[in-house]
């Protein structure tokens, strides 16, 4: 009987390896397909398309143009910034935000809670004309500082909301053992709360860094100069400028995948602890 | 809300210290520019001649011939391009019932990998698709008649009988991996003692899935659900990548947020106009408030929360 069970149960465990193995496949093809053909010959990419790049195939030409070109680095850098400096802006006045609406009472809790996360359910885009018009008043079109702004704006809600619900589940006593030992407001803030929330502040990170590093949408608007593009317009105008270089954009895309997958496996480790302990539920 | 409350004796500054930064941007980057907007949808004549025009722009673009076909295409291509996004809970909820299937290994590789697409820009997602589909590389037959299906290829992208159900199938093969990631977290925060007890009652296997775990998790099907309504209200980036702001072939892709930049900024021989943006991005505005408060009303109140 028991020799029964196992043997059934092996074979689910199989059917489901089968199953996730074949998604995974589907899942990752087109990665693979442009990362492999990005290492490619020209005459190879189009005569064998499916073809693992070879020894007599191999071909770095795509890098050396998309590197060479120079325009490609200060793209990379401008996307970095943009997304770490937004992150950083999220985290930290999200965790403030949060930190008030956890743990004191006041009049207004309620209602700025509910202002605060009404951005959720409303997408920022709706307010484009609003932003461009302001960033034309204050003179910030075509500089990095009006896109970090605006990605704050648009983080913030989701962040204070999941913030707000995990640190309601830290304990009162430490908090209060703390007040005791003389530490002011903000220090219990710093040092006891922050280290405690960090899986909910990788979560929010992951969550919130995807969209930033691949919006195209903002930087086409509000900083579509030059010195100024992000990685995601970059890539989609050279696709246009390059339309018969395809060593070269397939290069450029292979490029732009890279960092956003560093970033991830750098905040992804706490990911599952951070959804299941309360913070999306 | 009910924060226990310690004992306070200072003076609360800090409260507001805590909240201002959060409040100040969010109020002035993403409020007012969305109040100003709204604001505009009832004026003419662009920045330098404003005049008030009460609801003419909404009667232009419900009624007018040169508005009217538009919108309601944008509308409808919406509405379809929801619906087809929807496939991504069954699968996803799939693929998170056997990541979370006990005793299997490897379960961080599946999960990464298959969350892998969702961290991608639309740039690489649509030119990838864009390569892999196109007639003239010819992956797609080959792909295609390696299992048998040779006769099935098309130029999806191409034709617009098809073009948007492939952008809308390009987009539920991105984001599978939202609801697998917190399906996944949903399921094996299911408390040991709940499955247990359905095993002592013989609820077992796929039985056990659907009666026992799916009720536990629709809190947070329901939760994709609305997210993935207000993202598709939008969606931009996909069309406007594999098919250019014109939303080829003829229109057949344009969505809400196409119709809204080509109305805004211009596009070739058509001028960009304010007004008329502002007023569909007012009402797209209307459309995500019905969705949600529907939402909120009549469907989260029927499901049950369980806490554990």
């Amino acid at each position: 009987m028991t020799i029964f069970k196992r043997g059934a149960g092996n074979a689910r465990i199989v059917a489901a390896h089968a199953v996730l193995i074949a998604y995974t496949c589907v899942a990752l093809f087109p990665v693979l397909f442009i990362v492999m053909n990005s290492l490619k010959s020209r005459r190879a990419i189009f005569a064998a398309p499916l073809a693992l790049p070879g020894p007599g195939t191999f071909d770095p030409v795509g890098y050396t143009t998309v590197l060479g070109g120079g325009a490609f680095g200060t793209y990379f850098a401008n996307s970095l910034i943009v997304t770490l400096a937004s992150l950083a802006g999220i985290l930290a006045f999200g965790s403030m935000a949060a930190f008030a609406l956890a743990e004191y009472r006041f009049g207004l809790n309620t209602l700025t809670g509910l202002y605060l996360m009404l951005g959720i359910m409303i997408p920022i885009r709706l307010g484009t004309i609003g932003i461009l018009e302001l960033m034309v008043g204050t003179h910030l079109v075509n500089t990095l500082f009006a896109l970090i702004l605006v990605y704050i704006a648009s983080g913030l809600p989701i962040a204070v909301f999941v913030l707000t619900e995990f640190m309601r589940t830290i304990s009162d006593d430490l908090k209060n053992a703390g007040r005791i030992d003389g530490l002011s407001e903000y220090q219990i803030y710093f040092s006891l709360v922050l280290p405690l929330v960090r899986p909910a502040l990788s979560t929010v990170a992951v969550f919130t860094m995807i969209p930033i590093w691949n919006d195209l949408w903002f930087p086409l608007i509000l900083a579509p100069g030059d010195a100024t593009k992000t990685i995601t317009l970059g890539a989609q105008q050279f696709i246009g400028q390059y339309v018969t270089d395809w060593n070269a954009v397939l290069a450029a895309l292979s490029l732009s995948v890279v960092p956003v997958i560093v970033l991830y496996l750098l905040f992804s480790k706490n990911l599952i602890r951070g959804i299941t302990s309360g913070a999306v539920k | 809300m009910t924060p226990s409350a310690a004992p306070r004796r200072r003076p609360r500054l800090h409260i507001a210290v805590f909240l201002a930064p959060a409040v100040i941007v969010y109020t002035a980057v993403m409020i007012v520019p969305l109040a100003e907007t709204l604001r505009l949808s009832f004026f003419a004549g662009g920045p330098t001649h404003p005049a008030f025009a009460g609801l003419t722009n909404f009667r232009l673009l419900f009624l007018d011939d040169r508005w009217a076909p538009q919108f309601w295409n944008a509308l409808r291509n919406n509405v379809y391009f929801f619906v087809i996004q929807m496939l991504q809970n069954p699968i996803g909820i799939a693929l998170a019932a056997l990541l979370a299937l006990p005793r299997l290994r490897g379960g961080a590789f599946y999960r990464t990998a298959i969350f892998v697409p969702t961290l991608l820009s639309f740039v690489i997602v649509g030119f990838g698709w864009k390569l892999i589909l196109s007639p003239l590389w010819g992956v797609a037959p080959t792909l295609l008649k390696l299992v048998g299906l040779g006769a099935l290829f098309a130029p999806y992208l191409g034709r617009e009988s098809s073009a948007l159900t492939t952008l809308a199938c390009i987009s539920v093969w991105q984001y599978v991996g939202v609801p697998m990631m917190l399906c996944y977290a949903a399921l094996i925060s299911i408390p040991d003692e709940i499955i247990d007890a359905a095993e002592v009652d013989g609820v077992v296997g796929i039985e056990q899935f659907f009666r026992v775990k799916l009720p536990l998790i629709w809190p947070t099907i329901g939760m994709i659900s609305i997210l993935t309504f207000v993202g598709n209200f939008n969606a931009f980036d996909l069309v406007y990548v594999t098919q250019g702001a014109l939303a080829g072939p003829n229109y057949s892709t344009d969505i809400f947020g196409t119709f809204l930049y080509r109305t805004f900024f211009g596009y070739q021989l058509q001028l960009g106009d304010p007004n008329m943006g502002a007023t569909i991005a007012t009402l797209m505005f209307l459309i995500i408030l019905a969705g949600v408060c529907l939402y909120l009303f009549a469907v989260q109140r029927r499901i049950s929360r369980y806490q554990f």
